[in-house]
């Protein structure tokens, strides 16, 4: 827990030379945010078909408007589905992509090689990725709820739901500081997941089996930080 | 010159470095040699401040490095061509952003004078038009080379090579060798080599210093070595028969 701080605090110094930083920001957000939109398209396609057919299963009772499937499917996508669960999926694509491009970097001494040029390599290498999540995470779960909505207008027309009455539900009430909510849960959980997976990187010490464990173990921490951060914002933002 | 005094270093109960002082000489290679797991290797990472010292100094021309801030640190480093044992070059730059990154990292030259001294770099080392290749594609002299040419692209103070020539063919070796040579010479820099290559030994060795069990147990040059009555020493130098007959030869 302090090896984490005290790694954060040469993080969060300032970049040697911008025009590197920004260099290396750019292909942080390609690997980061581009590579990732992919995944992210299928997956929320898909969780947001099969959330519609779900409620449409479940609502049997004639009294109960036909909108609701479309404002439940619209909520359940931004309150929870697209940044927890999509965080989740990141955790474990760009989480392990990190720890084990910084550990490989470690074990093969390049840190070192950066730490006797003089350069601060905690900062060099982890600043860009973190502000990278920080600003493409957000734009991935907009992207996420959309694509989920899509998705459940495709599922739900698959079993029956009236294309309107979907439409109508997903207008109705529609609170937009749960869009807010949701935005502030993402850039924490970018946070989490690349500082999280940066310091179990930057930490290994040995050989190639321990760049392995050090990834299995970025995984399981962020995720495991995401589901608690999750709890606290919910209870902190919406309560 | 980098003059060490005194250094202590241990690792748990495990005393790595007992007492060791030393002076490396300014424009000489300077060459460490023992056993595996003797403390060379330990000694040169406390030189570049990757270990902490127990107890003891490690002066830079005269700058105290234990006793100065990590940002005083840096700018001592700068000073530094490292030469890593597996080349430790960026696996996502080729062979020109390599060598290119501590010159834009640290100076403003304009990007036609750093890919003139990226080329006069490469031409050291004779591996001219190679600027597009990945490390991946490089051979293991090859990749020394490079290394050896990034470690020389800000003109170095200090150049500090561990165990240059592990992997590499005795031909491609003595390549390694003569180039660090060379460079030491040609630019009056001070070279330490942490080796165990007893060709390197007598290809490069001015100013050796043989440490066993942490202790600096002998000192002298090539000539010296040959000729020292010191068992420990000879145990290890003469350990094979083509070095136990050049010294009955001698």
């Amino acid at each position: 827990m302090g090896n984490y701080f005290f790694m954060m605090k040469r993080v969060m110094s300032r970049p040697e030379k911008y025009s590197m930083f920004f260099k290396q920001l750019k292909l942080e957000i390609a690997k980061i945010g581009l590579d990732s939109i992919g995944i992210v398209i299928i997956i929320s396609f898909f969780i947001g078909a099969v959330v519609t057919i779900q409620q449409y299963l479940n609502i049997e009772d004639p009294f109960i408007p036909g909108y609701l499937i479309g404002l439940v499917a619209r909520d359940a996508l931004i309150l929870e589905f697209s940044p927890t669960m999509i965080g989740l999926i990141l955790a474990g694509k760009i989480g392990s992509n990190i720890s084990s491009e910084i550990g490989t970097m470690r074990v093969t001494e390049q840190i070192d090689a950066l730490e006797i040029m003089g350069i601060n390599s905690a900062s060099f290498l982890i600043l860009p990725k973190i502000v990278a999540a920080i600003l493409s995470f957000p734009i991935l779960i907009i992207l996420s709820i959309a694509i989920g909505i899509i998705g459940g207008l495709v599922g739900g027309q698959s079993v029956g739901v009236l294309t309107s009455d979907f439409i109508q539900g997903l207008q109705y009430e529609f609170i937009p500081f749960y869009v807010t909510y949701c935005i502030i849960k993402t850039i924490v959980f970018a946070f989490i997941i690349t500082s999280v997976s940066a310091y179990f990187g930057y930490s290994t010490k040995g050989g190639a089996l321990n760049v392995g464990i050090s990834s299995t173990k970025a995984v399981v921490y962020s995720s495991i930080l995401l589901l608690i951060f999750n709890f606290i914002l919910t209870d902190l933002i919406l309560s | 010159m980098i003059v060490v005094e005194n250094i202590h270093k241990k690792f748990g109960d495990n005393l790595v470095l007992k007492d060791v002082s030393f002076t490396f000489q300014k424009g000489k290679t300077n060459l460490i040699i023992g056993e595996s797991g003797s403390g060379k290797t330990t000694l040169l990472k406390i030189l570049i401040g990757l270990h902490d010292l127990d107890r003891g100094n490690i002066i830079y021309d005269g700058r105290i490095f234990n006793e100065i801030s990590l940002k005083e640190k840096r700018l001592i480093r700068k000073e530094i061509g490292m030469l890593f044992q597996g080349g430790a070059l960026f696996d996502y730059m080729t062979v020109e952003e390599n060598i290119m990154f501590p010159l834009t990292m640290f100076t403003d030259q304009t990007t036609e004078e750093k890919l003139e001294r990226v080329n006069f770099c490469l031409k050291r080392v004779n591996l001219e038009n190679k600027n597009q290749l990945l490390p991946a594609e490089l051979s293991g002299g090859m990749l020394k080379r490079v290394a050896i040419a990034r470690a020389i692209s800000m003109n170095p103070r200090y150049l500090l090579c561990d165990e240059p020539n592990s992997g590499l063919d005795p031909r491609t070796a003595i390549l390694i060798d003569n180039l660090i040579q060379e460079i030491t010479e040609e630019y009056n820099i001070t070279t330490i080599v942490n080796t165990h290559d007893m060709n390197s030994v007598m290809q490069i060795g001015e100013n050796i210093v043989f440490i066993h069990e942490g202790i600096i147990w002998w000192e002298g040059n090539k000539e010296e070595l040959i000729n020292s009555k010191n068992k420990e020493l000879n145990d290890f130098v003469f350990a094979s028969e083509l070095f136990k007959r050049l010294k009955k030869s001698s």
